[in-house]
């Protein structure tokens, strides 16, 4: 039956995908991307890859989603003409090809999904599944691979987050545009939702609830599927959803710009913090065991201190990507 | 423990902490004197970490305590230690030397999140060369380039945003291809770890996805490390970059990527893939001699400096890449060298022609002539640093030149060919220093042209000092020649 269902949602991928290649109108391919993003988080869940799935629904589904209509707001809705020449098309379309082939051939020797004897099952990864209790005491084996075991590549990932952060800043501007408007002018260049009531009144209701969802999804990681990342991504979710029903302006009151800047340097700071914090106290770099007198105490504290670090970064940066895109749209 | 056992971590950590630390800073100059006095500190500490190496040989940290191949492991050997002094010193001396190109450039609104992704690029390419960890490797080559599109992108005029989207596209795509091989070696071993992979790549039965993987890798590094013919990216990208910027990244971007190249071949692939020694040669040393011949002359018929030192640096990693398809410890021991003493060469001529450009205010041909009256020292700085690009004696160029076409003449007559390319496409070199001697020097200055004076000092001495430097370890090459045997020796599995 899951196999049925996955080979369904391989090919329904592959529709979307061409359907996407093949769009020349950019925001059907933008709500195609979305729609792909979701089969893409469907496939992770048959796969029992729980933690992935939801990260792909909330951010490639979601936040990537509204991110690339900002951007659609700025350019245009139509593909522009193509520029590249006929012999370029088909020195791309080669090199696809050869990628895909080689990657086909590759995969013919695959182990089978499944398979215990395959090596990712033989080696590192029973170790894992061995020790996270008693070394950590979680039952999430994901959070504590990506925490403790491989916390240092999660730094890095959230440094990757923060990077792209103040890239997009950097690259759009910092404030220009940052005019103080009295209130009948930001009535006139209102672009929200103000007045649309259905979905104001709607979308209103729902923002507490996502909220709480981020939060549950945030402080229940160690328990359950979950995160700092797709929390982050879920609060994000949350406040851009409130801004785009009440406006940007709006939404920035909420979270002022010192804020943001705040939450998105300090996040990354309290997971290094962390990681110096076990230096000084004895260990290695992100060695949470010394930070509490029982080793799996420490493990705790660490992962939720950290895990609280990327949720505020990644918050902070989707928030400010987001106010970048719409304040320049508003200009 | 002391702090001495955290160095391998601290490497990496300090300049990463601090990069947002540093976007907080709202303060005039303050983000560039937080972050010059981070590369200096970061400088510091690989100098720390260099004695440690020679001391005690080869370092391994286990990042959380967690022993590999479990944890995520930090492995440090003289190879990583040449590279690291080449990043940090090179991010150091291009901060002192363009702050007052820096300020007109980027502007005090921008700057807070200028200097945190220079901090950024900084942290993750030492990142990248001490990680032991395939997947961990893949997450500081990401930083690496995101951060390095943003200084990039900060460049004063447009075309500074198309070539960055250049980079993008092209940067992505090796990224990915990266991801894709490791994922595959994963797939067959079971382990992520760089040391133990070379362990059980051995083991495997079904290679058909090992070389695959390898392709893969070979592939997307070789898009980073801008190798002859997916090099479009790179001269446009330094060409618009902010001049600072330039003389970082042409010291040490590419060189990374060309680290983690000859890692990943040298130590998972070669000693297991059958036929694979083979395969890299017939491979690399075509594109290598087809890369210093093209890039040679492309840099010939090149009218914008900073241009033309891009297409220069094409066929510069052309040589190194030359040494490593040889195979032999000579020729390695060449290309590691040449990899530091580039480093050296590219950073001077850099710095001179932005120096130019400083007062002049284009890195066009035509606007340099008759320069050398108003800023001979300068001038002079540029013809040694040619001298030593071009490879003549008593420079470094000359050092890593002699190791290559030793290398290449152990090969009989094949070997003189490839000799003869090289001197060939030194000779090339020759042609396009001399283009712009002849400008500043024998040209006479329009007489519509603004008056010109001498860079600033501070400017000059940072100048000076890395012109020097192309003197000093062209005399006494010890030290590079002595990490360099030491790190060819072990790539080549030989006790040093």
């Amino acid at each position: 039956m899951t196999l049925i269902f996955g080979v369904f949602l391989l090919i329904l991928l592959v529709i979307v995908a061409l359907a996407i290649v093949r769009s020349e109108d950019l925001f059907a391919a933008v709500m195609l991307s979305g729609i792909f993003s979701l089969l893409m988080a469907v496939n992770f869940f048959l796969l029992d890859a729980a933690d992935v799935a939801l990260t792909e629904a909330a951010v490639g589904a979601g936040v990537a989603t509204v991110l690339f209509l900002g951007a659609l707001a700025l350019t245009g809705k139509e593909e522009a003409r193509h520029t590249v020449s006929p012999g370029g098309r088909w020195l791309a379309l080669g090199v696809s090809f050869a990628t895909a082939s080689l990657l086909f051939y590759a995969s013919l020797e695959n182990p089978h999904i499944g398979d215990g004897s395959a090596p990712v099952h033989q080696h590192v990864a029973p170790w894992y599944l061995a020790n996270t209790l008693p070394l950590i005491d979680i039952p999430n084996v994901v959070t504590a691979v990506l925490g403790s075991f491989r916390g240092f590549d999660t730094l890095g990932e959230v440094f990757v987050v923060f990077t792209a952060g103040i890239g997009v800043m950097s690259i759009l501007g910092v404030r220009h545009s940052l005019v103080e408007l009295s209130g009948a002018e930001l009535d006139a260049r209102q672009r929200s939702l103000r007045h649309h009531l259905i979905p104001r009144i709607v979308g209103r209701g729902m923002v507490p609830l996502i909220m709480l969802f981020a939060l549950y999804v945030q402080f229940h990681g160690e328990y359950s599927p979950g995160g700092g990342f797709q929390a982050g991504a879920i609060a994000a979710a949350a406040i851009i959803l409130y801004s785009l029903l009440e406006g940007d302006d709006r939404g920035r009151e909420l979270l002022p710009e010192w804020l943001l800047r705040l939450m998105v340097a300090g996040g990354a700071l309290l997971y290094g913090g962390v990681g110096l914090a076990c230096v000084l106290l004895g260990g290695n770099f992100l060695d949470y065991s010394v930070l509490a007198t029982v080793p799996s105490a420490g493990q705790h504290l660490g992962l939720l201190l950290i895990e609280l670090g990327v949720g505020i970064t990644v918050t902070g940066v989707l928030i400010s990507v987001f106010h970048a895109f719409a304040r320049r749209a508003s200009r | 423990m002391s702090i001495e056992d955290h160095l391998p971590a601290l490497q990496i950590v300090v300049p990463l902490l601090l990069a947002p630390v540093v976007t907080l800073l709202r303060v005039r100059s303050l983000p560039w004197a937080a972050s010059t006095a981070t590369s200096a500190l970061t400088f510091v500490l690989a100098i720390a970490l260099a004695g440690q190496v020679a001391t005690d040989g080869a370092l391994s940290y286990a990042v959380g305590g967690w022993q590999p191949p479990y944890g995520i492991e930090l492995a440090i050997d003289q190879f990583s230690v040449l590279l690291l002094l080449i990043i940090s010193g090179a991010s150091t001396v291009a901060l002192v030397f363009g702050k007052a190109s820096l300020d007109r450039e980027i502007g005090e609104e921008r700057a807070p999140l200028f200097f945190a992704a220079w901090l950024l690029v900084l942290a993750a390419l030492c990142g990248m060369v001490t990680t032991g960890d395939a997947f961990n490797l893949f997450v500081f080559l990401e930083i690496s380039s995101l951060a390095s599109y943003v200084l990039i992108a900060a460049g004063p005029d447009r075309r500074a945003l198309m070539a960055t989207h250049r980079y993008i596209i092209l940067g992505t795509l090796g990224a990915t291809f990266y991801l894709i091989g490791v994922g595959l070696i994963y797939m067959m071993t079971g382990t992520l770890n760089l040391a133990d992979m070379a362990l059980r790549i051995g083991e495997v039965s079904e290679l058909r996805p090992v070389l695959v993987a390898a392709g893969f890798i070979t592939m997307g590094l070789a898009l980073k490390a801008a190798m002859f013919p997916v090099h479009a990216w790179m001269p446009n990208a330094y060409a618009f970059a902010p001049h600072a910027v330039s003389v970082f990244l042409a010291a040490c971007a590419t060189k990374a990527a060309l680290y983690v190249l000859i890692r990943f071949d040298f130590v998972v692939f070669l000693p297991h893939l059958a036929e694979h020694a083979a395969q890299v040669s017939a491979f690399f040393i075509p594109l290598a001699v087809v890369a210093f011949l093209v890039g040679s002359t492309v840099a010939v018929f090149e009218r914008n400096l900073k241009r033309m030192l891009g297409y220069s640096s094409v066929a510069q990693i052309g040589y190194i890449l030359l040494g490593v398809a040889l195979l032999t410890p000579l020729a390695l021991t060449g290309a590691i060298v040449h990899l530091f003493n580039h480093a050296l060469i590219k950073g001077a001529l850099f710095m001179a022609v932005v120096c130019i450009a400083h007062r002049t205010g284009s890195v066009q041909l035509p606007a340099i002539a008759g320069c050398a009256r108003a800023m001979p020292l300068t001038m002079a700085a540029f013809v040694v640093a040619g001298l030593s690009m071009i490879g003549v004696p008593l420079t470094v160029g000359f050092v890593s030149k002699w190791y290559l076409i030793q290398a290449c003449l152990e090969f009989g007559v094949p070997g003189y060919f490839l000799a003869a390319a090289l001197l060939l496409s030194s000779l090339l070199a020759v042609v396009y220093v001399w283009k712009v001697v002849e400008a500043a020097y024998f040209k006479p200055r329009p007489e519509e042209a603004p008056e010109l004076c001498e860079a600033p000092p501070m400017i000059l001495a940072s100048l000076w000092l890395v012109t020097l430097a192309n003197l000093w370890f062209g005399i006494d090459s010890s030290l590079p020649l002595g990490l360099a045997r030491a790190a060819s020796m072990t790539l080549l599995g030989e006790a040093p």
